[in-house]
């Protein structure tokens, strides 16, 4: 895999694409959002530093789900009423989405791995309420939860350019083995993830943070 | 990328009381209530703003697991962080339990829950169980509707990763698969399921190092198994095997009897005469050792007749010693016809070995009765029921047993749910 190159037009640091698709990183010295544009690096606007937080994973977290090793590559933080989630930016290195806007998100350490499905029409967001039901995939899934979210930070490269964002309004659905889906109101357009719920053990994470008087 | 500082716990000062507070689960807590002053305190809010200060009246709850604890659990540390106190109201009664949140930065949360010093181990789970009338389902194991109340948090102690205040009312409704509860809480539209397994306080003590011993657990609850449980299936799953062996041992014998009669003879006893005991001609057992019925057909009527019989063996002189009453009473009374008694006895002899035969026979009765006839009939290899009755009798025994414990042990579990059994001989 190539890795495109480039420096910091805000602080000259060097910048490294660990996933040759990505659009967006962050630099990792001043926290700059950088937006590529195949030549330049386009700066568009500084991420607050990320809250303190707990999760396991980190950039460059390894891992595999169902056979199929991936990457860490970057990672969304969004906040909620009730708390904060990660959304982490994953490579998978075989059978990815097309779009490669595949995630493995960690919320309060409930990990499901989710990746982006062509389904239409996708319901809007008024047509989207608790315990509807919605088969994609052969799959019938149960909306969960509706949750209104706000963005918090990012971190490393991401599938798209996120920094126009404000808030954004999620639907988790559910099936009963265990099926994963969100459907993803931030676009105009809704975007649709399908996936599993996944066990920690199961996902053989390597590269983990390392937390003090933990091990 | 630089490596981010790991705080191991961050140093807080509750905003009530001034008391330094342990936040242990790093950026996941949301509320956190201060150890001194029980205020509970929003964790988002980088001020701590006090969320709700504790009602000192309502009394303080020790967490029998301290915060803080550590231990190893299924595989992996966690550490004890938050501890509430919720209670339900049935009958004017309000019953209380205690759950034990445990955090471990890499598997996240579990909790443990404790009622009458019974645990449970319970997890959110991954996949949406299905409801379907008094019944739930879950990754394919069926769960039956044990309870549904109202449960509100009484007492909150350490931290969580959601908002919690004292007095928040949930639906609970709980199904079971004993050792397993299926659990759904509904607030506010929203439904949280997790799934528990039994444990026994003694495996959380020596897990996480705690001093002194589980207490015992009272009563039976609603997803403990029962120790008897497997056994009592298994019990009749051998009673059937060797119940059925019995039974085709015993039509085998049914068939290959051969009933084979060796002697017949009729008599007539003077109950007023002197001498009456007197030896029969011989006959012979042929065959196998098999069993040997003597049959004594008495013309008996307001009468009794006591026979002492003797079958001797003409070579060894071995006798068999037995003793047969034949007496048949009959008359009319106000409810009408009456008979008591039978005018027909079947002595059966076990295991004789082949051979030349013959009986002695000394008859007794009344010496006012007049002349009594009698036939006795030695019939050999006669079926025998009573043995295969007997051994039926002795597996059926510990079968019925076990099954009454577990009965028993059903009954208990719920009689605390929504669905008591009804009790065996007698309603309510």
């Amino acid at each position: 895999m190539s890795q495109p190159a480039a420096l910091c037009p805000s602080c000259g640091g060097p910048i490294v694409f660990h996933w040759s698709s990505s659009v967006q990183t962050t630099c990792a010295h001043c926290k700059s959002i950088l937006v590529r544009t195949d030549v330049n690096l386009e700066r568009v606007g500084v991420v607050a530093d990320l809250p303190p937080d707990s999760s396991p994973i980190q950039l460059g977290t390894t891992g595999v789900y169902e056979n199929r090793a991936f990457t860490v590559a970057g990672r969304i933080v969004y906040d909620y009423d009730e708390g904060s989630w990660n959304e982490w930016h994953i490579v998978l290195n075989t059978a990815g989405s097309a779009v490669g806007s595949d995630w493995l998100s960690d919320a309060q350490s409930q990990y499901a791995v989710t990746l982006a499905f062509r389904a239409d029409p996708l319901p809007a967001l008024a047509a989207v309420h608790l315990g509807d039901r919605f088969t994609w995939n052969k799959t019938v899934f149960e909306v969960t939860a509706i949750t209104d979210a706000r963005y918090r930070g990012v971190e490393g490269e991401l599938p798209f350019e996120y920094w126009d964002k404000q808030g954004a309004t999620f639907a988790d659905l559910r099936s009963t083995a265990g099926d994963f889906a969100t459907l993803d109101y931030s676009d105009t357009q809704p975007v649709l993830y399908v996936g599993k719920m996944v066990d920690f053990d199961a996902l053989q994470l390597k590269n983990l943070r390392a937390f003090e008087g933990w091990s | 990328m630089s490596a981010s500082p790991a705080p191991q716990v961050q140093s807080l000062t509750c905003p009530n009381c001034g008391a330094p507070l342990t936040v242990r689960s790093m950026g996941r807590a949301v509320t956190i209530v201060c150890d001194r002053c029980h205020s509970i305190l929003d964790a988002k809010d980088p001020q701590l703003k006090i969320l709700q200060r504790f009602e000192a009246a309502t009394g303080d709850e020790a967490p029998l697991i301290p915060l803080g604890s550590r231990g190893k659990w299924r595989g992996a540390v966690y550490e004890t962080i938050g501890f509430q106190v919720r209670a339900m109201e049935v009958e004017g009664l309000t019953y209380s339990w205690r759950e034990y949140l445990l955090f471990s930065p890499y598997k996240g949360f579990r909790y443990f829950t404790e009622y009458n010093g019974h645990w449970n181990d319970a997890s959110v789970t991954t996949a949406l169980p299905e409801v379907q009338g008094l019944s739930a389902k879950y990754l394919g194991k069926k769960y039956k509707h044990f309870q549904t109340c109202t449960a509100k948090t009484t007492f909150v102690l350490g931290e969580f990763p959601w908002q919690v205040t004292v007095n928040d009312a949930v639906e609970v409704t709980d199904y079971i698969a004993p050792p397993y509860v299926l659990s759904s809480e509904t607030a506010d539209n929203e439904t949280t399921w997790t799934l528990g397994e039994y444990v026994h306080g003694s495996e959380i003590w020596k897990a996480f190092g705690l001093a002194g011993l589980a207490p015992t657990p009272i009563g039976v609850y609603e997803n403990q198994p029962s120790e008897l449980r497997a056994s009592a299936s298994q019990i009749w799953f051998a009673f059937a095997g060797l119940a059925t062996a019995i039974f085709v041992i015993f039509t085998l014998s049914q068939l290959f009897s051969q009933r084979e009669q060796v002697f017949q003879e009729s008599y007539r006893f003077s109950p007023s005469g002197t001498e009456a005991s007197f030896v029969t001609p011989e006959f012979e057992l042929t065959g196998r050792t098999s069993s040997v019925a003597v049959r004594t057909d008495a013309d008996v009527s307001n009468q009794w007749i006591y026979l002492n019989y003797a079958l001797i063996d003409e070579d060894t002189g071995q006798a068999y010693d037995f003793g047969r009453e034949v007496t048949y009473y009959s008359g009319v009374d106000s409810d009408g016809n009456w008979q008591e008694g039978s005018r027909h006895d079947r002595a059966i002899l076990q295991s004789i070995p082949p051979g030349r035969y013959y009986l002695r026979i000394e008859p007794e009765s009344d010496a006012s009765f007049g002349l009594i006839g009698y036939t006795v009939t030695v019939t050999r290899d006669v079926p025998v029921l009573g043995i295969y009755l007997v051994a039926l009798a002795a597996l059926l025994l510990p079968a019925l047993l076990i099954s009454w414990r577990t009965y028993n042990f059903e009954q208990m579990r719920w009689a605390e749910s929504d669905h008591p059994m009804r009790s065996v001989g007698g309603g309510e």
